[in-house]
């Protein structure tokens, strides 16, 4: 959203201990800081008064189906990869009053909620997080109409990012395109580095916005060995990427294969449960709720995120157009990885490895296109038109 | 957040522009239409801009308190000062939208969707083929042809419903079969003796129908088996499938492509649909459960 600037950006660093400075400076420009903190067991994205909250000595163990936050020794705040909470939470919120509708005798009053901007600054972001509000963005701004309630939200946020100086087991960005390194998307980039008995943070700004509040900060000349540390952290994320997916031609693999025999064997362990779109940061799918009072005088009308493996999804008069499981997971792998790309252009797959990680079957995304790509035996027979 | 936190100030407002906010209708007649069908038309409580629709599109009609229904518009087309429907109470929405009385108020968010493409039918024999309350949605069409009478070919209405008590618009159909420009064909599933006209699948209908398969655009409406079908007895006859357009069905909570409920494929049934092009969703109709 934000332009970036015409010269090439310069490089400062920043102590640990001036990190507060930041949170001050961007409270000053009116922002609620966002951010990350280790809370029930996981990192998690909550409002930051201090830098102080941050997850200092947290690391994070992701498997398929596991996750577990571990102590590490010393002072490092981003020594995780991302947790089941993303940005989505604050920027197309999970239940949002729409409007209240009130009868009057014969009249109807319909009160539109009217969606308030607001100003948040996301501190911490990695670069699938980025990615995933690119495609957000796609999604609920990119076409005619946008929507009010992510609208409102999202043009008053300032993100910072955060280069990734590890990979997690689950992680498979780089297939994705969309990291480790940040590239785009931000206003601001921090690296932490741990050397010496210092502990750093080089920033970089990418929109004048961003440019305008590291001028603010106390800092110093990045130095050469400074920056070539943050190389390494990035290419130390890349070599450590836990999983790969192979993406070439992929739509197109799982726009011919609707029957192949892998579908069964995955709907066998799907439990339908919805994690998996619960912690994806690009699902956007909605559904409406009415609430009344007993007297029916009053009724709110609450938007709250659904999933496709909802049962009462694709419900019309006579039952569910997808009542199997098979076919709502179907449905979740073949959107976010096939028609995704023509409907809005890009994968809906950032690579962040979350519905990997909290699958409670431990269903992989990243083993179930390999499947589906290696044994296609429904491929030419399958593209029934009986 | 907090779905408290997410909520804001309620505020009144009539410019609407989210597409969500559905504006203020009030019902100036009811009536039922067969056992389990009705028609409502309704005229805006707010001074606005003209309401304007194309054959085809739909409304987004919310009863408070209870939901919001996804309903084609079975009116004439164009700007109009009442829209109507002609609804089958099926669910918990349309059985309440059945009770309302004249005079009561409804939320009407709209119109929404691609309509028949009735442009392109100009100068070519037309097929409307409806099932059931498919006719419905095809009412508009039929409208702008016969007022537009001049600019169609042959003009066939083949209609198929479950039984004599189910069929919509009866005397309309009957004001349509004495006109000499339109040839109206009914069927039904099953009657009893008191039934004098045809019984059979609406595909029965295609032979009797006059078109020439090379210069003819078919729009259908029915359950998606009925369309799969009719389009195969069209293709016997010789009409390839760019020719024919068919209007589909799904679960939709926003109309816009927000909700995701009404993905069929790559497609979003509102707001790609609900009117396409048969070979655009023929691979699509092969799949079970898409």
């Amino acid at each position: 959203m934000q332009q970036r600037p015409a010269a090439a950006t310069r490089q400062s660093t920043i102590e640990r201990k001036d990190l507060h400075r930041l949170f001050e400076v961007l409270r000053a420009r009116g922002y609620t800081v966002m951010g990350p903190v280790a809370r029930d067991g996981a990192i998690v994205w909550d409002e930051l008064s201090t830098p102080d909250e941050l997850p200092a000595g947290w690391t994070d163990e992701q498997e398929a189906g596991r996750y577990r936050l571990v102590r590490s020794d010393g002072p490092a705040l981003f020594d995780w990869t991302v947790g089941p909470a993303s940005p989505k939470a604050s920027l197309h919120p999970a239940a949002v009053t729409l409007l209240n509708a009130r009868r009057e005798g014969p009249a109807l009053r319909l009160l539109e909620c009217v969606p308030q901007p607001t100003r948040l600054a996301f501190f911490g972001l990695r670069a699938c997080e980025l990615a995933a509000i690119a495609v957000q963005d796609r999604v609920l701004l990119g076409g005619t109409p946008t929507d009010p309630v992510y609208r409102a939200r999202r043009e008053g946020a300032l993100l910072i990012a955060v280069q990734c100086g590890r990979a997690g087991r689950t992680c498979f960005c780089a297939s994705m395109g969309t990291g480790p390194e940040v590239r785009s998307g931000h206003d601001l980039v921090l690296t932490e580095l741990l050397e010496d008995g210092r502990h750093l943070f080089v920033a970089e700004a990418a929109s004048e916005r961003g440019g305008e509040i590291l001028a603010e900060l106390p800092a110093t000349d990045t130095t050469a060995a400074e920056s070539g540390a943050v190389q390494a952290a990035v290419a130390r994320a890349t070599a450590g990427m836990g999983r790969t997916l192979e993406t070439e031609g992929l739509p197109a693999l799982l726009a011919r294969n609707p029957e192949h025999p892998h579908w069964d064997v995955t709907a066998a362990r799907c439990l339908a449960c919805g994690n998996c779109t619960s912690v994806c940061p690009t699902c956007f799918c909605v559904t409406t709720e009415d609430f009344t009072d007993l007297a029916a005088g009053l009724s709110r009308r609450v938007r709250r995120w659904d999933s496709c493996f909802s049962v009462d999804f694709t419900y019309i008069h006579g039952g569910n157009v997808r009542s199997s499981s098979r076919s709502r997971y179907r449905q979740w792998l073949t959107h976010k990885l096939g028609s995704w790309h023509e409907q809005f252009g890009s994968s809906g797959c950032v690579g962040c490895g979350r519905c990997i990680t909290w699958c409670p079957a431990g269903i992989d995304i990243t083993e179930e296109a390999r499947a589906l790509r290696q044994d296609q035996r429904g491929k030419e027979g399958s593209r029934g038109n009986a | 957040m907090s779905e408290r936190a997410a909520a804001a100030a309620p505020t009144p407002n009539v410019t609407r522009t989210d597409p969500m906010q559905p504006a203020p209708w009030r019902v100036v007649r009811t009536e039922p239409e067969t056992h389990d069908a009705f028609k409502l038309t309704l005229a805006p409580v707010e001074a606005g801009p003209p309401f304007t629709f194309e054959a085809g599109q739909f409304n987004m009609l919310f009863a408070p308190g209870v939901g919001e229904a996804a309903l084609s518009m079975s009116g004439c087309s164009g700007t109009v000062d009442r829209v109507v429907h002609t609804i089958r109470a099926a669910g918990r929405v349309t059985k309440t939208l059945r009770t309302l009385k004249r005079g009561d108020v409804l939320g009407l968010r709209g119109p929404f969707g691609k309509p028949w493409p009735v442009g392109l039918a100009e100068g070519r024999d037309v097929l409307l083929v409806a099932g059931g309350i498919g006719l419905a949605p095809l009412r508009p069409a039929l409208c702008h042809m016969l007022e537009h009478r001049e600019r169609f070919g042959r003009v066939n209405l083949l209609y198929g419903a479950r039984s004599p008590q189910d069929i919509l618009f009866a005397k309309e159909i009957e004001t349509w079969r004495g006109r000499f420009d339109v040839s109206v064909e009914v069927t039904v599933d099953r009657a009893g003796a008191d039934w004098h006209g045809r019984v059979g699948v609406v595909t029965t209908l295609v032979p009797r129908a006059q078109f020439d398969p090379a210069n003819t655009v078919a729009f259908i409406c029915g359950p998606e088996i009925m369309m799969h079908f009719t389009q195969r007895e069209l293709e016997r006859h010789g009409v390839p499938d760019e020719s024919v357009w068919v209007s589909m069905e799904r679960n939709m909570k926003c109309g816009v492509g927000f909700c995701g409920h009404c993905q069929f494929g790559p497609l979003f049934v509102c707001k790609d649909g609900p009117v396409f092009r048969y070979d655009r969703v023929a691979p699509l109709l092969g799949i079970r459960e898409v």
